[in-house]
């Protein structure tokens, strides 16, 4: 019993069938195209979606990273990065500005992206009206309708109960003017790096069938009102690695006194920072 | 270490070679063969047949093996093998009408032309544990004759036993009358649904929906068909048919322009006589669930025909009022690969979000009022 498996895993005609479906989501930018999500070797919610992606557009002069909350070296991150290495035996790497092909799972990366770059997200849930409306036939009405009021009043109930918007990760944001978009399970710390990045963003849901695109040099706007504008996450205090401030820090118990350590979630932003400079004296 | 922030390749390879002992476990113990887990674990592989979509049973019992009895995880594993197959064709529908039949039951009718056939069922077994099988047949005491080996002449309760000659089917009988509404007339203009190749879109299709179904969790449609008889969208089912046997799978390739015998399958096919309807233009009439898996997993197909009926309510002229009448509920949550999938990915690591909650959370209780949180 030895199967083989082509390029990539997926059969020629299955990675046809998806470019075709990421090329209606580029001209599209932000709707959830239907695609035939197949069942892949790995579980629905380890990334099926970004995985089916990342296979279809994927080629042997590529150089791909693989994140997972920012880290390359996450379990699920290496699994899927050898994954990838075994099935098409490209470069792989850690290095953002080396990488033509970013998979992440949370996270955009700190290093700013750059053109001809591709990032592809990992989605469990691409339609940001779920927690609102259940019914898949009726968001869809809702989108075709452009009909995101709904999302404007929970924004707003959220200012009234806790003084501000209390969304913190999938903060939705509108693309192009148009389409209501959930951007995966990102912080909306990483929000304003979708904003006219200069890399193709494609979002894939392997589970819920879906993909969507964020083109080049698109406008994305995180959803706001004019007295409260939009927000992202600030800490206080720098990185305690690599004394990056304005980076997104990931907070490590230390002890069982309340000890932390906060440090990078970018590992590879972290770590070159460390190569480049001395740490920060802290 | 859960979080293992180097080091999480070896850590994976360690856990693969954890989880292949495990699975072998104590290697005094002689290690199962596939023909064993075929022939003597048969329904568990009927279950990974049916659910994974692909009839082979070498290879589910492969899934089995390999997924230590998890039949869930050995659902999976058939699927992400049957997902790579190439489609060669498309066989003709199965004539369950032509079917040899090892076992026929209604319970519509005290007795129906071929009569009744029990075949091997668990039905009027008492549950007692059987402590003789705690010792295999060939190390019992070689002189009880019969007491290993009969291969049941499986009692029919009228009339003879399995028949080489194809029975009518109860609900044709019923058909004849008017009685029962009529299945549709097949359409060769009509491309059958294929949710493995394209996603599921609402309304769904009959075609489409019975493909779920018949893929869908035993468990879970259990649940909704239990649900459905004790008044979460109750339709008045009666087991009009249950019939499992053998039928042919027939093709017929274009360049040879007739059908062709290609294999022989087990299936349990379950017709159920629903609640009648009825209105001034149009005479009273029993309506029809169905459903239909492979090999004998008979108590899917019943729950299987009780919820395809349920899901029938809007075409029927019904008010949906239960989740169990609700196709995007059903259909969305019935697949087990995909559920186990996303609940188990919270297994993954969330600490990004989490921390995004955190930094809020602690913002928010600063700002809530004279306590000061803890830095």
């Amino acid at each position: 019993m030895t199967v083989r498996y082509g390029f990539a895993y997926l059969d020629e005609q299955t990675k046809r069938m998806i470019r075709r479906a990421l090329l209606k989501a580029v001209a599209v930018p932000g709707y959830q195209v239907p695609f035939g999500s197949r069942e892949m070797p790995l579980s629905y919610g380890w990334g099926t979606g970004g995985v089916q992606v990342t296979a279809s557009v994927i080629g042997p002069d590529d150089v791909l990273k693989v994140i997972d909350q920012g880290a390359d070296d996450t379990t699920n991150a290496v699994s899927i990065r050898q994954f990838f290495a075994r099935t098409t035996g490209v470069a792989t790497t850690t290095r953002t500005a080396e990488a033509t092909l970013i998979q992440t799972r949370h996270r955009i990366p700190e290093t700013p992206l750059r053109e001809g770059q591709i990032v592809v997200f990992q989605v469990p849930i691409p339609e940001p009206l779920r927690w609102l409306e259940p019914r898949e036939t009726e968001t869809r009405t809702m989108h075709a309708l452009e009909e995101y009021g709904v999302m404007h009043v929970r924004l707003y109930e959220d200012i009234t109960r806790h003084g501000r918007v209390a969304q913190t990760y999938e903060y939705p944001v509108i693309v192009d003017g148009r389409y209501l978009m959930r951007p995966s399970p990102i912080p909306k710390f990483d929000n304003p790096k979708l904003d006219r990045s200069p890399a193709l963003m494609l979002f894939g849901a392997g589970r819920e069938k879906r993909v969507y695109a964020v083109p080049p040099w698109t406008a994305v706007k995180s959803l706001d009102f004019d007295d409260h504008p939009f927000e992202i996450e600030h800490w206080d205090r720098p990185c305690d690695l690599c004394g990056a401030r304005g980076a997104f820090l990931d907070e490590l118990i230390v002890d069982d006194q309340g000890g932390r350590l906060f440090i990078c979630s970018d590992t590879d932003y972290c770590a070159g920072r460390r190569a480049a400079a001395p740490p920060a004296a802290s | 270490m859960y979080v293992a922030v180097k080091g999480g390749e070896r850590a994976i390879d360690n856990a693969h070679r954890l989880l292949a002992e495990e699975r072998r476990g104590d290697l005094t113990i002689p290690e199962l063969t596939l023909e064993q887990i075929d022939q003597q674990l048969a329904l568990a592989v009927d279950r990974v047949m049916t659910e994974g979509s692909l009839h082979d049973r070498a290879l589910a019992a492969l899934a089995v093996k390999q997924a230590r009895g998890d039949l869930v995880e050995a659902i999976f594993l058939l699927r992400a093998y049957r997902t790579t197959l190439p489609r060669l064709g498309v066989s003709l529908p199965i004539d369950t009408g032509a079917m040899v039949v090892q076992r026929r039951v209604s319970a519509i009718f005290k007795d129906v032309p071929g009569g009744q056939i029990l075949g091997p069922t668990f039905d009027y077994t008492h549950r007692l544990l059987d402590f003789d099988l705690a010792v295999p047949a060939a190390l019992r005491a070689a002189g009880t004759p019969g007491a290993a080996s009969t291969p049941a002449a499986a009692g029919a309760t009228n009339g003879g036993g399995p028949d080489d000659a194809s029975l009518p089917r109860v609900m044709d009988l019923l058909d004849g009358e008017g009685l029962i509404e009529s299945e549709p007339a097949p359409d060769p203009g009509h491309r059958v649904g294929d949710l493995t190749r394209e996603p599921l879109t609402f309304p769904a299709g009959r075609d489409v929906r019975l493909q779920n179904l018949a893929r869908g969790d035993e468990g879970f449609l259990l649940a909704m068909g239990y649900a459905t008889q004790r008044g979460y969208g109750r339709n008045h089912p009666f087991a009009g048919e249950i019939r499992q046997g053998e039928v042919a799978v027939s093709l017929a390739p274009e360049e040879l322009g007739f059908p062709i015998d290609i294999a022989s399958i087990t299936v349990t096919e379950c017709q159920m006589v629903n609640q009648f309807k009825g209105s001034a233009t149009a005479p009273a009439q029993f309506t029809r669930g169905y459903g239909l898996v492979f090999g004998g997993a008979e108590r899917k197909a019943m729950a299987m025909a009780l919820v395809d009926r349920a899901l029938r309510a809007r075409e029927l002229g019904e008010t949906p009022a239960s989740p169990t009448q609700d196709e995007e509920f059903v259909l969305s949550h019935s697949d087990s690969v995909e559920a186990q999938g996303f609940v188990q990915h919270l297994k993954l690591p969330h600490y990004v979000d989490f921390q995004s909650e955190l930094v809020l959370v602690r913002d928010l209780r600063a700002g809530h009022g004279s306590r000061s949180p803890k830095a």
